[in-house]
């Protein structure tokens, strides 16, 4: 599932975006290391075809849904994980481009979502040791499935952390993870079964081909322990981080849970975090401190150090915003279209 | 979205970022550089914020209406990708405890909440579409690495762009005949699936050593240079200037609440 920009701010996507922009260096300078310019075409051509690929619809076993593959761990078993992650790289960029599948700033999340668990943690840590030599179907078909279901899950719990983090939306974070993870096991499983098949039937067709792709990654059975460490070190990292986050903010999950739904009031929960430190910013940065439409207005909201609700003027202001936004907005489509004329004019004087 | 839907809504964005006019002529590096800054700016303001943002529709309609792109076409693909926000900011005023008095009338803060999360979908999905119909994928590649990004990175891009057409084009007659083959749920099951993507994956293999040998023959050397070099020219540091300026004005300054002001005065 594809984060969205409307649901991100800036510092986290910025974190992902740093976290992605590292791991694309990482994988070009692996890559350029030990492989010839055949594998170029081949990547790019494959990308095409994940592409392509994804947009293939099946019905997902048991569930009656239709769904698609989403591509990585195939890539990652074909090619190799530095091939694999760049290629996934590739398809969500051209995705976000031309399908806006979640949007600019929330491609940081997205690659590292959909590419970084299933190619550099899914892929070595579960795939590579359970599937042995993959000669076996049984054991490789045991091994798709655990890797893809642990890469989605993966992925899945980690939209939840950064839609959380970001602090856009109200859902209770226990409540949330549930559903993620519960949707995301399904796919899981359509992803696994779909990506033991296609192994399978290459192997049986081109074994060949599965030999190179092993040549151009890394050797088998010697992936290093010490980058399989710091990665899960960074992950752990991060993970903690946003748990710390939120143990900090809501010291009984299940409790802030409750009070969400209920609509107590006990937890003071946006004031903290980057969210609050957002807001902070804004209010800092703000010319006119009475132009706090939220501030006067909602009640639950309104922080310990935050200025005195408005009264009569307040009310004023809140009218002025809304008239003004709405003069804004009507003059932005007035030029758009007067230019249009203009043009449209132009184009007939030629 | 349908496999017909995708295939023809890359195919027109590939048309439109072709054309020419004064957006599609600015150096794709600013329009790069402006697009991120716009999206960061909409996605970096609090949660509650829906009026604020309305100057920064300004920025889209400029781009569409100097652009002469296609308003139908882009409004329809910005409502029907990605419900994925929609769905999860729907909840917002479930969950949300706080009350909104709004010109009189008394509902969940959720619902603003909501409203801005839509606000600020509308903004950057239609800022990507914008960036791609005025830019071309080609373009945005040159621009990535020219902002350094690994040239075996940007290569494979450029690899597959130049290849998914041809490719979609196979699938096309692959799921059509797959269509044509099954009733009712039949010949959707996923190991029908699975021999489709199988072969399609051999098949792409075998496309992709063709493709490597007939490059070799050509002087190939693991590099796709780039033809058409052109250095930042007045009118791309104008755009840029004006743009982040506008933004920032936009961000920090209330233009919306002086506006509305200025007209109540004026009706007074």
């Amino acid at each position: 599932m594809h984060m969205a920009d409307a649901l991100l701010s800036p510092a986290v996507g910025a974190s992902f975006w740093a976290g992605t922009i590292a791991a694309i260096g990482y994988a070009s300078k692996k890559l350029k290391q030990n492989i010839d310019d055949k594998m170029v075409p081949l990547m790019g051509v494959l990308g095409a075809f994940i592409f392509a690929a994804q947009l293939i619809n099946f019905t997902i076993p048991g569930t009656g849904s239709s769904g698609h593959i989403g591509g990585g761990m195939i890539l990652a078993v074909l090619l190799g994980p530095h091939a694999a992650f760049l290629v996934m790289a590739s398809v969500l960029l051209v995705q976000a481009l031309f399908f806006a599948d979640g949007g600019l700033l929330a491609l940081g999340c997205n690659i590292w979502n959909l590419g970084l668990y299933p190619c550099y943690i899914a892929y070595p840590l579960l795939y590579r040791p359970l599937a042995g030599d993959g000669r076996d179907p049984k054991r490789n078909l045991a091994a798709a499935l655990v890797a893809a279901v642990a890469g989605l899950q993966m992925g899945a719990f980690s939209v939840v952390l950064e839609t959380l983090l970001s602090g856009k939306t109200e859902l209770p974070f226990g409540a949330f993870a549930l559903l993620m993870l519960t949707i995301h096991l399904a796919i899981g499983v359509a992803e696994g079964l779909v990506t033991a098949g296609v192994i399978t039937y290459v192997r049986s067709a081109r074994p060949e081909l599965l030999e190179n792709a092993a040549l151009s990654g890394p050797p088998r059975q010697s992936v290093s322990i010490r980058k399989v460490l710091a990665i899960l070190a960074l992950l752990a990292v991060i993970t903690s981080g946003g748990l710390s986050w939120f143990a900090s903010t809501h010291p009984d999950g299940l409790e802030w849970a409750i009070e969400k739904v209920t609509g107590g009031r006990g937890v003071e929960g946006s004031g903290q975090g980057v969210a609050g430190a957002l807001r902070k910013a804004q209010e800092r940065t703000a010319v006119l401190p009475d132009y706090q439409f939220k501030q006067e207005t909602r009640e639950g909201d309104r922080g310990t150090d935050g200025p005195p609700p408005q009264s009569a003027a307040g009310a004023g202001t809140s009218v002025a915003g809304i008239v003004g936004a709405a003069i804004v907005l009507l003059v932005s489509l007035a030029v758009g279209f007067t230019v249009r004329i203009l043009r449209g004019r132009g184009k007939h004087a030629q | 979205m349908s496999f017909d839907q995708a295939f023809y809504t890359i195919g027109r964005l590939d048309l439109l970022s072709y054309q020419d006019t004064v957006v599609h002529r600015l150096d794709a590096r600013v329009k790069v550089a402006a697009t991120l800054l716009f999206v960061v700016m909409v996605v970096s303001y609090p949660k509650y914020e829906v009026l604020s943002l309305m100057p920064f529709f300004l920025f889209p309609v400029l781009m569409v209406s100097l652009g002469d792109l296609p308003v139908l076409f882009l409004v329809r693909k910005v409502l029907v990708v990605s419900p994925f926000a929609v769905c999860i900011g729907i909840l917002n005023p479930l969950f949300d405890p706080g009350t909104v008095t709004v010109l009189g009338t008394t509902l969940s803060a959720g619902w603003i909440s909501f409203l801005s999360i839509l606000v600020k979908f509308a903004l950057t999905i239609s800022a990507a579409l914008i960036l791609i119909a005025t830019t071309s994928f080609p373009g945005v590649c040159g621009a990535l690495r020219r902002f350094g990004v690994p040239a075996l990175f940007v290569s494979q891009l450029l690899f597959l762009y130049r290849y998914l057409f041809v490719l979609l084009e196979e699938t096309l007659r692959i799921i059509r005949a797959r269509e044509l083959r099954s009733f009712g749920g039949r010949g959707r099951e996923a190991k029908v699936a699975v021999r489709i993507i199988g072969s399609l994956f051999l098949r792409t293999v075998e496309r992709a050593e063709r493709i490597y040998r007939a490059m070799l023959s050509r002087g190939f050397a693991g590099d796709i240079p780039v033809l058409r070099r052109r250095g930042m020219e007045a009118a791309d540091a104008l755009f840029l200037t004006v743009a982040a300026v506008s933004f920032a004005l936009f961000r920090f300054l209330p233009v919306g609440e002086w506006t509305g002001r200025f007209a109540q005065e004026l009706f007074r």
